[in-house]
């Protein structure tokens, strides 16, 4: 067996089919009598009521009752919750890093990656943190939550068993692209995950080097730059088509006239390297005419040559 | 033949014989009509949403919009809606009247509470026509979100300050009057049910609501000179920043409820023709609700990076605070036994609320569950609860006590009928709408998604066909109550044949309440 299986009341699931169990017998319960009495003392049946002002036997029963039902309630989810906050010491611990709206994993052996790549049938502990705002991270299939909070870390562990392919969402608003802030957990049989995660990365970002990500021909097409866009969320607000999304487009952006407000007044300019970097580190100053002031800032967020990368890579966009 | 207040000449005419009233009964209508106004622009927001949401990917509107959207339906639901809601309308209208007294204790603070609600809802609403456009925070301005937005937060946060000082002035009001002006004879349990809530959301909006306006400001300080309470990046501390909120705002939930449960304590015995069952345990589970209601704030936050010992801690306090809330149901079912019962229309809208209330109440318990709460937490699971509570529960009640006490506010009856087609309509409309995001939650698919995975596509389907059936159902049913005001057939004082003392006057009241105040000898609910 491995380590870190939960028995019966430490499951999510089995806590809550036994509240769901109690609610129906008691919703069932009042909605019957409810309308019984309805039906039964209705004034054509019943035209002249009686007055009961109560009963004290029957007072305390129904509140020992409900009593003792919601503290084994209580009991149940704790017992559960302690479950999931007692990481097994075998487990394999992964840096997540949440920003505007991306996630990034990084595996002991320094390796990042986009999605989350684990080793079926290993306890896998999360350390979360976030750049900017909260964040949520949430993995329905293994019933695991807990917020990125910036300046902080949390954590979460849980234990996937099936190899394959689960959704990983944000749970906590975060602005613009929350409902884009999504990627996959990928549960690897455990060879399959070895080989992965021991291949060479020479100071990589993000992943690439699986069967599917682009050939290292590509990568050299696109450029660092375009990686980086991508990786870092620009092009969840930023089309590279010439379309308007929630920002402003980046074709053809170098040397664009513009209407930003500035302050509140219009002026027009041209978009030049300093602009860019402006744009990139106080993104309020200067709005681009017709867009909502959103855009996060990346001060602290992309290192300085970075930021020359992804403005050489804007620069390219004709 | 008596002037009734609507006849009576007072010191100004026209709109300004409204808006500078400090007659309680004026300013409890001027709160119900501004906040029916404010129902329909939340409910068109929220109409909008589910169109969204029909289909994933965009439909009708880009994601700022629909951040937009969703922030402001939040904000005038529950700021402008819910919250004032029973107390500062009915409440307002009714609290002398069912005292035996001929205005609350300080009629002027009165109507400056109302100015606050008016001009902090006309701030708020401004907020999305200027400066950096719409804010998009959602209702909880959670930061550092909130503070490095460029939309126009700091506008909407400040309209909500107002409301939040026009709450507690309201409290304030309240709990002196109930306390300084009760009739000769109206001891505190000869108090009606209603009163009994009105007085322990009074407490709770006094005590409570300071917290969120101290709290607000601080986000717009932060806002405008970068001092670091709450932002990491300034050495402040977002975890304080929930706490803050949630200190407020759970409360907030019971100043929500509370009023609610006591309306449907009035209507019950009216309809059953006989007195309540349980009277005390009623009473005393109003405040116990209120005091408990105080400690359990941390339930909002059990993934929030929060210690382990105070999630273990808040989750205990949570269950407690269910005991009350059950306790008042089980009351409630019990005073149906032997009744003579008529069921017209604000009684299924009380049989309504008992039901939903349940769902909402019992699905709590999930919530409430660490272990389980972890995997529903900002999941649509949550969503769903929260209007089963909120809207299945006080707007229920809301609409109840509307229809019970309209023959006294207007002297006038709506079409019963109607009336009934439309609470048939709201309650199969209201079940599509929200009954398919408990199992959306639970399948994983998260709030405030502007977009969502393909398998989440049949509950979204469900619940936006619910929307528009809901929406009609509460058209009809609005139409039918304005349309009544004027042309609905009149009815003598006390077409219900109620027993509290605001039967006792004319319908509509005159101008002072009372001719003579009465005297009161017996409980508030002795049928002969
Ligand atoms: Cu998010
Ligand atoms: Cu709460």
């Amino acid at each position: 067996m491995v380590t870190g299986w939960p028995t019966l009341w430490n499951t999510v699931d089995n806590v809550f089919l036994f509240i769901i169990a109690i609610s129906l017998v008691l919703l069932l319960g009042i909605t019957a009598t409810m309308i019984y009495f309805v039906v039964r003392y209705s004034r054509k049946r019943n035209p002249h009521a009686e007055n009961i002002e109560g009963n004290t036997m029957l007072e305390i029963v129904w509140t020992i009752i409900p009593t003792i039902l919601v503290l084994a309630i209580f009991y149940a989810g704790w017992k559960g919750f302690l479950y999931m906050r007692t990481v097994p010491d075998d487990a394999m611990p992964v840096k997540v890093s949440a920003r505007m709206w991306s996630w990034s994993f990084e595996y002991e052996n320094g390796r990042k990656s986009g999605t989350l790549k684990v080793p079926a049938g290993r306890p896998v502990k999360l350390i979360i943190t976030s750049e900017d705002v909260l964040h949520g991270l949430f993995i329905p299939a293994f019933r695991v939550k807990e917020d990125a909070v910036p300046g902080m870390e949390t954590y979460l562990w849980f234990l996937p068993h099936e190899p394959g392919s689960y959704d990983l969402f944000c749970t906590e608003y975060c602005g613009v692209g929350h409902s884009a802030m999504i990627t996959k957990v990928e549960v690897m049989p455990e060879k399959a995950f070895a080989a992965w995660y021991e291949v060479k990365q020479p100071q990589k970002r993000s992943e690439g080097t699986s069967k599917h990500a682009p050939t290292a021909q590509k990568e050299k097409n696109y450029g660092v730059g375009a990686r980086l866009a991508q990786v870092k969320g620009c092009l969840l607000c930023h089309s590279l088509d010439g379309t308007a999304k929630v920002g402003p487009t980046f074709k053809g952006i170098a040397g664009r006239k513009t209407v930003v407000v500035t302050s509140g007044k219009d002026r027009e300019i041209i978009v030049d390297e300093v602009y860019l970097v402006r744009s990139l580190l106080e993104p309020q100053a200067d709005v681009v005419k017709g867009f909502p002031p959103i855009m996060p800032s990346q001060k602290g967020i992309l290192s300085d040559a970075e930021i020359k990368t992804i403005i050489e890579y804007l620069k390219s966009l004709k | 033949m008596e002037t009734n207040f609507y006849t009576y000449s007072g010191k100004h005419r026209g709109i300004l014989a409204w808006i500078l009233s400090t007659d309680h009964k004026r300013i409890g209508l001027l709160y119900l009509s501004s906040m029916f106004t404010f129902f329909l622009a939340g409910a068109t927001l929220g109409i909008l949403m589910r169109l969204e949401l029909i289909a994933p990917g965009p439909t009708i509107m880009t994601a700022q919009t629909y951040n937009a959207v969703f922030t402001l339906h939040g904000v005038i639901m529950i700021f402008l809606f819910i919250i004032p809601g029973i107390p500062a309308a009915l409440g307002n209208f009714m609290l002398p009247l069912q005292i035996g007294a001929r205005d609350v204790a300080f009629p002027r603070l009165n109507l400056l509470s109302w100015w606050f609600f008016i001009t902090g809802g006309l701030i708020a609403l401004t907020s999305l026509f200027t400066g950096g456009g719409p804010p998009d925070t959602g209702w909880t301005f959670y930061v550092p979100y909130s503070i490095r937005t460029g939309t126009n937060v700091s506008l909407a946060l400040f309209g909500v300050f107002l409301l939040g000082l026009s709450s507690t002035l309201t409290g304030l009001n309240f709990v002196t009057t109930i306390h300084r002006m009760r009739a000769p004879g109206m001891t505190w349990f000869r108090l009606p049910l209603f009163q009994w809530s009105l007085y322990a959301t009074g407490w709770v909006q006094l005590l409570a609501t300071p917290i969120l306006g101290i709290t607000l400001l601080l986000v717009i300080i932060e806002r405008f000179f970068g001092v670091g309470f709450f932002d990491p990046a300034k050495g402040g501390d977002p975890l304080l920043f929930e706490h803050l909120f949630w200190i407020y705002s759970h409360p907030a939930v019971y100043i929500m409820i509370l009023p609610a449960m006591g309306a449907v304590s009035e209507i019950i015995p009216a309809f059953a023709r006989r007195t309540i069952f349980g009277y005390k345990a009623i009473a005393y589970s109003s405040l116990a609700i209120a005091l408990v209601g105080y400690l359990v704030w941390g339930h909002h936050m059990f993934t929030s990076g929060m210690s382990d010992a105070s999630r273990v801690v808040f989750s205990l306090l949570t269950f407690l605070v269910a005991i009350p809330s059950g306790v008042k149901v089980f009351n409630w079912v019990a005073s149906l036994y032997r009744g003579s019962i008529q069921t017209d229309a604000p009684m299924l809208f009380t049989l309504g609320f008992i039901f939903l209330f349940s769902i909402g109440g019992l699905t709590g318990l999930i919530n409430g569950a660490l272990s389980v709460n972890i995997h529903i937490h900002g999941t649509h699971f949550i969503v769903a609860h929260f209007h089963y509570t909120m809207f299945g529960g006080t707007a229920f009640a809301f609409f109840a006590a509307l229809h019970y006490w309209f023959p006294k506010m207007f002297g006038r009856m709506y079409r019963e009928g109607l009336a009934r087609v439309a609470w048939f309509i709201i309650f199969i409309g209201f079940n599509t709408l929200y009954f398919p995001m408990f199992v959306l939650g639970w399948q994983g698919m998260p709030r405030r998604y502007y977009d969502y995975l393909p398998q989440f596509q049949t509950g979204n389907i469900i619940s936006t066909i619910g929307s528009w059936i809901l929406v009609s159902g509460l058209l009809l049913m609005l139409f039918n109550l304005v349309r009544s005001i004027s042309k609905g057939e009149k009815v003598g004082d006390n077409p219900w044949g109620a027993t509290t003392l605001e039967w006792k006057t004319s319908s509509p009241p005159p101008h002072n309440n009372f001719a003579e105040i009465p005297t009161v000898t017996t409980g508030p609910y002795v049928f002969k």
